[in-house]
């Protein structure tokens, strides 16, 4: 049967197929959807963990027990998980274990662009990149049986165009899928408990089996010479595969979709019979060094960049670059104008609206974090000066305050989400109390895991596949961490929000947390509301309401007397949140009955 | 039909990701390859939403080229003249009319383009230009939300496609009680309604 599957739902069927039986994840994109598929399937049990590391080691236990295991993450969330990767790789699996890393080339929605396959030639485990949706669903069944084979953990990594694009993919009839028993875990310390005097046995096996793995690299299918015009042969995978394949239309490919270990043999004999070897691949010049020290005069960097994502336009520059025969470019469009940007502002009824307005208007400092409220970086907010990696805000706080320049002065205060704070927020909230710290911080608990979609966390009480659970409770963790003075407030109150954000800044002598709360508008458990609407005779253009921020709000006529333009409400827009309406000096915006 | 690359543009929540969806089943119900390619994450918070989809016998890169593309569907009026520069000179732009103000116009100084001014960065390209009341129409018919099957339905007039294969592959893709009300605005972006 043919389907038109995005690379995320075929690598969640392929581990389907695989007969993966445990899913560990943290949301983070463009990996999200792969756990989110595995969990509508049967006999998986699919989890979000509360952090990578969390949940490689999750899936480690998982396949040590004998289960076919599936850990999935965002680029950066295997920087959390590589303590773990480490020494999977020393350990080894019983059960197939596969990681798959989703990478972001052009960071569409990261801090940063990375290139895992890195982490491959650093830790020593094979490493997949597949280049469509077929080759995802196909590659994870493969890394599980290539996992079992050789005792190791695979490594599977995709990017954004491959994650997100939608290609068409033959999958079995019938459901394909049949549940594995689990295999025997059978006692062996000297490989699963990694002392170092295991370690030290433990790494030249490492070695040998990478070895072997180069070995069975030069016959796998997954790397294949396709022979065209031989004055150009072309190295590449992934998407850039893709992109090359078109641009370098006739010549020949070796196409890898095992980017580590290399099959050194194959690539001589692909490289002994084209007069030049160019490596096209995305980011870091992975392959080009690996070909190069192998006394191979490959060239890829000096032709395609080493930022960004790569398009067929890019490609096509680089050929331009080599000198292959490109034909003229469309006439190119006289960049006339240049429309406004749209950038990323929060929901209409966002409940993070009422702290960054407080924020601003208090000219604090602000320690940032990742999630939804990064967006109080831009305008019309300007309220975050760092911004850094998950749960970072707490420890930069922490820093600022330690080394004196948190002052009267500068007033600093850190800013992260309720998903966050069980992600990485917690050791470093430790840290502040257990240091005697005195960092103002604000926990923005929205019941959710925003940013990559509304997931759920240790704090909502649900998990990803739907059952009730354990509800942790953010105030009586903060307080039995130490913290004696924590203040709640309803995230839809501006003033109160004002008010608890002061009286958390009065105390300087010791830790103060403030938790605002208020439902994600995307939730279901979001208040019903009204509509708001502008009374256009009270209102004046004093344009204070347009600090909130809101794309509700839009600029109408100018007043008569202030030559400045009234404020308008979207009423397609608006949720009735009302921190419009409390921070109108006028009594200009009311409710509307609906 | 060798290759058809086609470029779907809007703002986050218009049904952007939903349409282009529809597209590649299309392509893939005639018997093509068909990929689409679109970016998450960030745009959905009312940030710029764009997706590529392809047809052809084999289809490689997921997404078209600057200056190659040959149909540019733009959900928002402003957008169309963004993303105009993707389109090949003389290819297809469908424009609709419903104009969603950035915030950078709303807190800021930047102000909303005259109608003149995007119709002329558009014309610099094609003149191949449909403009569809996509909103407008999908309101006459009660749901403000079909506005993008609206759209599709003008995207159909332009390709030889039999439009009962895209009304099956639109019917799939949205819930039962809504089938009858796609199927008519299909019809009037199809028929060119106004
Ligand atoms: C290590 C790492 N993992 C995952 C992500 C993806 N990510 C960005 S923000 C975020 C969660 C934000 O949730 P929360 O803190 O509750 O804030 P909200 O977006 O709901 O306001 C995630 C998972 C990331 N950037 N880095």
């Amino acid at each position: 049967m043919k389907r038109i599957l995005s690379g995320n739902e075929a690598i969640a069927y392929g581990a389907y197929l695989a007969g993966v039986r445990y899913a560990s994840a943290y949301p983070g994109t463009p990996s999200t959807e792969i756990l989110e598929n595995l969990a509508r399937m049967s006999d998986v049990r699919a989890e979000w963990a509360s952090n990578e590391k969390v949940a490689l080691d999750a899936v480690a236990g998982a396949s040590y027990g004998g289960a076919r295991a599936l850990a999935a993450m965002k680029h950066v969330g295997l920087n959390v998980a590589s303590e773990s990767l480490f020494y999977l790789a020393y350990s080894g699996v019983n059960g197939g274990l596969v990681l798959i890393s989703a990478d972001d080339p052009g960071a569409f929605s990261s801090q940063n662009e990375q290139d895992n396959r890195n982490y491959a030639r650093f830790a020593k485990v094979p490493c997949f990149e597949p280049s469509d949706s077929q080759e995802c669903m196909d590659y994870v069944l493969l890394a599980f049986d290539l996992s079992e084979q050789f005792d190791t953990p695979v490594l599977v990594r995709t990017t954004t165009r491959i994650s997100h694009s939608k290609s068409v993919v033959q999958i079995p009839e019938g459901d394909g899928h049949e549940p594995r028993p689990l295999k025997a875990f059978v006692r062996d310390p000297a490989k699963y408990a990694m002392i170092p005097a295991n370690a030290r046995r433990r790494h030249p096996v490492v070695e040998e089996r990478l070895r072997k793995l180069a070995e069975w690299a030069e016959t796998a299918s997954v790397n294949r010479i396709e022979w065209g015009k031989k004055n150009i042969g072309i190295v590449a995978s992934s998407v850039a595969y893709q992109y090359a394949h078109e641009i370098f239309d006739g010549y020949s490919f070796l196409k890898l979709g095992m980017s580590y270990p290399l099959p050194e043999k194959l690539i001589r004999q692909f490289a002994a019979q084209v007069d030049k070897v160019v490596v096209v691949e995305e980011l870091d010049p992975f392959y080009e060094t690996e070909i190069r020290a192998m006394g191979i005069p490959a060239v890829g960097k000096e032709y395609f960049p080493r930022s960004n994502e790569f398009s067929l336009s890019v490609v096509r520059d680089g050929a331009r670059k080599l000198g292959v025969e490109m034909g003229p470019d469309p006439a190119p469009v006289a960049a006339a104008f240049q429309p406004p940007a749209r950038l990323p502002a929060l929901c209409p009824g966002c409940p993070h609206r009422s702290t960054f307005y407080t924020l601003k208007k208090m000219k604090l400092y602000v320690a940032g974090d990742i999630g939804c409220y990064a967006i109080g970086v831009l305008p019309p907010f300007n309220a975050i000066d760092t911004v850094s990696c998950m749960g970072a805000s707490f420890g930069v706080a922490h820093g600022i305050d330690a080394a004196g320049a948190n002052s009267a002065k500068q007033r600093w205060v850190a800013v992260l989400g309720d998903s966050t704070f069980f992600h990485a927020g917690l050791p470093a909230l430790a840290n502040i109390v257990y240091n005697r710290g005195a960092s103002t911080l604000l926990i923005l608990d929205n019941d959710t895991t925003g940013m990559t979609g509304q997931q759920e966390n240790p704090g909502t009480g649900r998990t990803l596949q739907g059952a009730k659970t354990q509800k942790i409770d953010i105030e009586a963790v903060v307080r039995a961490m130490g913290v004696q003075d924590v203040f709640i407030v309803d995230a839809f109150d501006e003033p109160a929000v004002e008010a608890t954000i002061k009286k958390a800044l009065a105390i300087t002598d010791r830790p103060s947390v403030v938790i605002s709360k208020g439902p994600c508008v995307f939730l279901d458990q979001y208040p019903e509301k009204y509509v708001d609407e502008v009374d256009q005779d009270k209102c004046n253009g004093c344009s204070l309401c347009f600090r909130v921020g809101c794309p509700g709000l839009y600029k109408g006529e100018l007043d008569a007397k202030t030559k400045k333009p009234k404020a308008l409400i979207d009423p397609l827009l608006c949720i009735g949140c009302d921190v419009c309406l409390q921070v109108c000096p006028r009594d200009a915006i009311h409710r509307v009955d609906s | 039909m060798t290759k058809t690359d086609f470029l779907l543009a809007g703002v986050g929540g218009q049904g952007v990701l939903t349409a282009s969806d529809i597209v590649a089943e299309v392509g893939m119900a005639v018997g093509l390859d068909a990929k689409k390619s679109e970016i998450h994450g960030f745009s959905q918070r009312g940030g710029v939403v764009e997706s590529h989809v392809r047809w052809g016998e084999h289809v490689a890169a997921p997404m078209g080229e600057r200056g190659r593309i040959d149909y540019l569907l733009a959900f928002e009026l402003m957008e169309s003249a963004r993303w105009i520069e993707f389109l090949k000179p003389g290819g297809v732009v469908i424009v609709n009319r419903q104009r969603i103000l950035p915030m950078s116009a709303t807190v800021g100084d930047a102000v909303y383009p005259e109608d003149a001014v995007i119709e002329k960065a558009l014309r610099a390209v094609t003149d191949r230009i449909i403009y569809v009341d996509g909103l407008e129409v999908a309101k006459g018919l009660g749901n403000k939300n079909l506005a993008n099957t609206v759209l599709l339905g003008a995207l159909s007039r332009e390709l030889n496609v039999d439009p009962e294969t895209w009304l099956d592959v639109v019917v799939q893709r949205v819930p039962k009680k809504y089938v009858e009300e796609n199927k008519k605005a299909f019809w009037s972006g199809r028929m060119g309604t106004k």
